[in-house]
């Protein structure tokens, strides 16, 4: 069984949003979708300062046998990207609520209360 | 029943447990009305006693001549166990690496092949071959657009010291994609492209440029300013795809030298002259190599060492996830099936003539050109046309149609050179010359006179 | 142990090249290599040695049944090699002029009529260099030919989910955006969804038939018309010929592109890679697209038709004429077979295909698609073996290659969940079938008695399983000199 934590948002293409004190979200794949993907060996990554709009490809997750694009969840633009990711995409496995999130977005719109709860996404992917 | 080793008895048995009674009740999901007859336009088929009359017959129709024509293609000596080695059935008859343990010999030769490339071009990763030379650049043009993010045009500088049939070849297959290929003149006395001519075409194109193309030695032959080009090329963000001959490699400075920085980002060519016979036109192979941080924008099939469960060493196609097979319609290319029989014969090659045999090689090719070049221009009406080095092949200025003169040189048995004069009408009645290793004194004197000969035939202009 | 490890300084292994150097110095000095190359030094006899043990290192069809789904891996006839590499094919200059290229021409020319023939097309080009080429001329020829009605609209192509993932891939390299299209349970064509997703914007739909779960499309027609009612234009992928060749031609089932996979079909070695052959074949109205060179016969002569000749073509693909060494083989491959022969390819890849799928159920084995004839391949999944015992498609593979057969395609197509694809050929004997549904059925016991078994396989090999993961983060993509 996956982890979905109750306090984060969901998006139907697996992405999870956290939304911090300081008015940034952060982004990452969730646990779910890291178990689907196996060992992840790369990833892609935005530049900090890129903008996009919800639902953009923005960053690659790559396993041996397969890569994923993950997609903007909300409109904004990446403030600040996970760099220990670079030497060790396998955090994302191990902790992909945690110290294996993807980058921060300074959102451009509120977009955030559009996507799916827990119980929403838990739902989803016990489809 | 050519290569088919059913008994009578097995197919009724096989029938039987199937379930029908005729081979044909297997077909009976195709509709009836859709159904092919005989196909009459498909001759009769043979045995091999027959079809070998048949190949021996066709084979005697291809006149041979004394081969003077390089132009992408080059007639250099094979040592005899390339072949031999590279037909064995354990190779010729084997699929992809798929399964790795399965494949240890292909995949670790390939690594062999991948290492013995990029110690060649002095570049950080090759892959395990594109197609050929030609389509190897159109694949570098995409990856350099994948690569260059922070360029927006799309716009490729591309010489006309770069190979015609690969500029065409380019076109075809970047022009799906927004792509704008650049002709770039040259200077015509030196047969190079300048550095003014690149940065007045930079200008031109309003700045940003996604990549330049340079090909050394040039489709004349002529050597080309690959530093300071490549220089410029770095300090304007302009991606450099360079364009090689591989055996010239272990002579002449390799792409991943150039300038005074990192050197070109890609290389790319055709690995022909490394052990494939010329066979009217292949299969010869692509090489393409880059620099590390362009990796996963590598189209085709890359070969990594690793360990095995015991942390014994062996190999495995790698970096899966950027191919077509599992990335679909995001995938780096849709290059699937390579060159890998080609690669073998190559990775052999290699091995047995090393770097001084390469370096012999090559030198001997540049010196034959040489004294080709001398006596041909000591005949009246020859001209080289460029100043400068040449390498193995040099462009010469004739004083009557380049066509005819090739014709009557091809009736005296020597297959004369490349006619220039449709690719670059501006140079008149010119044509290239090639030597390689394998041309003897004889072989040029033997030139020497019949083009002498040739060009004192009154009548030639009309024939032509 | 690598070649670089067999080398030892100063050793030369070269009597076959120049035994000196000539001089160089004419050569501008920056622009000669500072440091000879890090390539190997060996003997020849070191040479060969090596590369012979790596050769022993490979399954191939020569040594093993291969069985290897969407491949074709059928037996690559000797002579087919060696006529090949007669001299005066192996010592042509591509540039040769077409007057000293007759013996060639004649052959090429008559290669593309025999495929005009077998697969009920107007005209073929022979320039594609692997199925995926053939599958872009294809496909830039369908663009092409829209353009040149004005019809400019048209931005979208068709594909199967089912498809290979070249399909795609191709659509995109030509400019297009990809739709699918499901599948049903069946292994048809979802029509209605076809239907649906046809319209104005719709440039053409790409189908391999039979398909890659191997089996025939019924609808085919329905198919044609849908799509031809839209405007659209019907691409046949030649993977899976070979279940068809002299049956039923893609021509007469309505489609106007087809590349044909000769490295397939017509037996040309795979060489652990390649090179193959994607020849492409239209009806008469795509003709004047088709890349070049094409090989035209004028007189009682052959010659290579150029741009002039054809202003329309999609142009040029390869800097010569495709893969020549591979195109004479199958050449000599199809005078075997000869008309009576083709036919007996897929009567017999078909026999070979449904006994063996017989086989499968009678031992116990879940087939993919049930009830239906087999074309050339047939797929059984594993996924009731994986839930009970926790034994992956994989794990049958690899122990698979324990017992000595090549492992059917794995995970391909992607539909089909623990799949081993399965394709015997034309070429084998019952005993090979007959011996590899045996280990097929031993490992199924294994995997209920002793899953480990099947966990540490493959034993016997070289190697054991690798480490990918390894091999993809720490990156090592060539000898460290």
């Amino acid at each position: 069984m996956s982890e979905v934590p109750s306090e984060l948002k969901y998006t139907e293409s697996h992405e999870w949003l956290r939304l911090e004190d300081d008015g940034l979200v952060t982004v990452g794949v969730t646990d779910h979708a890291q178990a689907l993907l196996g060992d992840l060996v790369f990833v892609e990554l935005p530049e900090a300062g890129t903008e996009f709009v919800a639902g953009d490809e923005c960053c690659v997750v790559e396993s041996v046998k397969a890569a994923s694009d993950v997609y903007m969840p909300i409109s904004g633009e990446i403030v600040e990207i996970n760099e220990a990711l670079a030497d060790e995409p396998e955090i994302i496995n191990s902790s992909p609520y945690d110290s294996g999130w993807l980058f921060k977005v300074k959102p451009s719109a509120n977009e955030l209360a559009d996507l799916m709860d827990a119980d929403a996404y838990q739902a989803e992917i016990d489809e | 029943m050519p290569f088919i080793p059913h008994t009578d008895e097995e197919i009724t048995q096989m029938l039987e447990r199937i379930g029908v009674d005729s081979v044909d009740d297997l077909f009976d999901e195709i509709p009836v009305h859709l159904r092919a007859g005989v196909l009459d336009a498909v001759p009769a088929g043979m045995n091999e006693m027959e079809i070998s009359r048949l190949m021996r017959q066709r084979a005697s129709e291809n006149t041979t001549a004394t081969c003077f024509l390089g132009a992408g293609a080059y007639e250099h000596h094979i040592p005899a166990a390339v072949w031999e080695i590279t037909t064995r059935g354990e190779f010729y008859s084997a699929y992809t690496p798929y399964q790795a343990e399965a494949s240890q010999g292909t995949l670790q030769l390939t690594y062999e092949y991948q290492s013995m490339m990029t110690a060649l071009t002095a570049m950080d990763v090759s892959n395990a071959s594109m197609y050929d030379g030609a389509s190897s650049l159109a694949e570098a043009i995409l990856m350099a657009v994948r690569a260059n993010r922070k360029s927006k045009s799309r716009k490729i500088l591309m010489p006309t010291t770069v190979n015609p049939v690969y500029r065409k070849t380019a076109h075809t297959i970047v022009k799906g994609q927004q792509i704008e290929l650049v002709e770039v003149s040259y200077d015509q006395a030196a047969g190079t492209v300048s550095l003014e001519q690149l940065k007045q075409a930079q200008q031109q194109q309003g700045g940003d440029i996604t990549a330049v193309v340079l090909q050394q030695p040039n489709f004349f032959g002529c050597l080309e300013d690959v530093d300071a080009i490549t220089d410029w090329a770095q300090e304007n963000k302009i991606l450099l795809i360079a364009v090689i001959n591989p055996l010239t490699m272990a002579v002449l400075s390799p792409p991943g030298n150039w300038g005074t920085g990192s050197g070109a980002d890609i290389a790319c060519g055709d690995g022909q002259p490394l052990g494939a016979p010329m066979s009217a036109g292949g299969p010869y192979y692509g090489l393409l190599c880059c620099k590390q941080a362009l990796v996963r924008q590598m189209p085709g099939r890359i070969v990594g060492r690793t360990v095995d469960l015991d942390g014994k060493e062996g190999f495995v196609l790698t970096l899966q996830a950027r191919e077509q097979h599992i990335r679909r319609s995001k995938a780096t290319s849709n290059i699937c099936t390579n060159q890998g029989l080609v690669v073998t014969a190559s990775t052999i090659y290699m091995s047995i003539q090393g770097a001084q045999g390469l370096e012999n090689t090559a030198a001997a090719c540049f010196e034959n050109n040489n004294k080709l070049v001398a006596k041909l221009s000591a005949i009246d009406g020859v001209n080289k046309v460029f100043s400068g080095t040449h390498f193995h092949e040099t462009a010469l200025q004739l004083e009557k149609p380049a066509a005819g003169v090739l014709k009557a040189l091809m009736q005296k048995g020597i297959l004369g050179g490349y006619d220039l004069s449709h690719d670059y009408p501006e140079l008149g009645n010119a044509i290239l010359v090639c030597t390689t290793e394998m041309r003897s004194e004889e072989d040029i004197d033997a030139y020497a006179k019949a083009l002498q000969e040739v060009l004192n035939v009154a009548s030639l202009a009309e024939s032509a | 142990m690598l070649i670089f490890e067999h080398s030892s300084k100063g050793r030369k292994g070269a009597p076959q090249s120049p035994a000196t150097k000539a001089s160089v110095s004419a050569i501008p000095e920056n622009l000669l290599r500072k440091q000879s190359a890090a390539l190997p030094e060996v003997s020849e006899l070191q040479a060969v040695r090596h590369f012979t043990r790596l050769s022993q290192k490979n399954f191939s069809i020569d040594t093993e049944f291969y069985p290897l789904g969407s491949c074709t891996m059928k037996y690559n006839p000797r002579a087919c090699n060696t006529l090949a590499m007669l001299p005066g094919f192996l010592n042509a200059h591509p540039l040769t002029p077409d007057e000293q290229n007759q013996g060639f021409l004649a052959c090429m020319y008559e290669l593309q009529e025999m495929l005009c023939e077998a697969t009920g097309m107007a005209a073929f080009s022979l320039a594609p260099m692997a199925g995926a080429q053939g599958e872009f001329a294809g496909v830039a020829m369908i663009e092409a030919y829209h353009k040149a009605r004005g019809d400019d609209a048209r931005k979208e192509i068709l594909v199967p989910d089912a498809a290979h993932g070249t399909n795609p891939a191709t659509a995109v390299m030509c400019g297009f955006t990809v739709k699918e299209i499901p599948t049903l349970d069946n292994g048809d064509v979802d029509l209605d969804a076809l239907t649906e997703a046809v319209g104005p914007q719709t440039a053409g739909l790409m189908l391999t038939n039979p398909s890659t779960l191997g089996v025939f499309e019924r609808n085919i027609e329905a198919i044609a018309k849908v799509v031809h009612e839209a405007g659209g234009l019907l691409y046949y992928d030649g993977a899976n010929l070979n279940a068809i060749l002299g049956k039923i031609r893609p021509g007469d089932m309505g489609f106007d592109v087809i590349h044909s996979n000769l490295h397939k079909t017509f037996s040309t070695p795979h060489g652990g890679g390649g090179p193959g052959s994607g020849a492409v074949g239209v009806a008469d109205r795509l003709k004047e697209f088709l890349p070049l060179p094409v090989v035209d016969k004028v007189d009682d002569g052959y010659r290579y038709l150029t741009a002039e000749d054809r202003p329309q073509s999609i142009g040029r693909l390869s800097a010569f004429m495709g893969n020549p060494g591979v195109l004479l083989r199958a050449y000599i491959y199809m005078r075997f077979l000869g008309r009576e022969g083709m036919v007996r390819v897929a009567e017999f890849a078909t026999l070979n295909a449904n006994y063996m799928m017989a086989e499968a159920k009678r031992r116990g084995f879940t087939l993919a698609i049930d009830n239906r004839r087999a074309s050339h391949e047939f797929i059984i999944t594993l996924k009731n073996e994986a839930r009970d015992y926790h034994v992956s498609a994989m794990d049958f593979a690899k122990r698979l290659l324990d017992l000595g057969y090549h492992a059917p395609t794995t995970y391909f197509p992607l539909l089909v969940p623990e799949c081993l694809l399965i394709e015997p050929t034309e070429s084998e004997a019952k005993e090979a079938l007959d011996g590899f549904m045996d280990a097929l059925e031993q490992i199924k016991h294994e995997a209920e008695t002793n899953p480990e078994l099947l966990h540490a396989a493959p034993q016997t090999l070289p190697v054991k399983r690798l480490d990918e993961v390894r091999a993809a983060k720490k990156l090592d993509l060539a000898f460290a000199r």
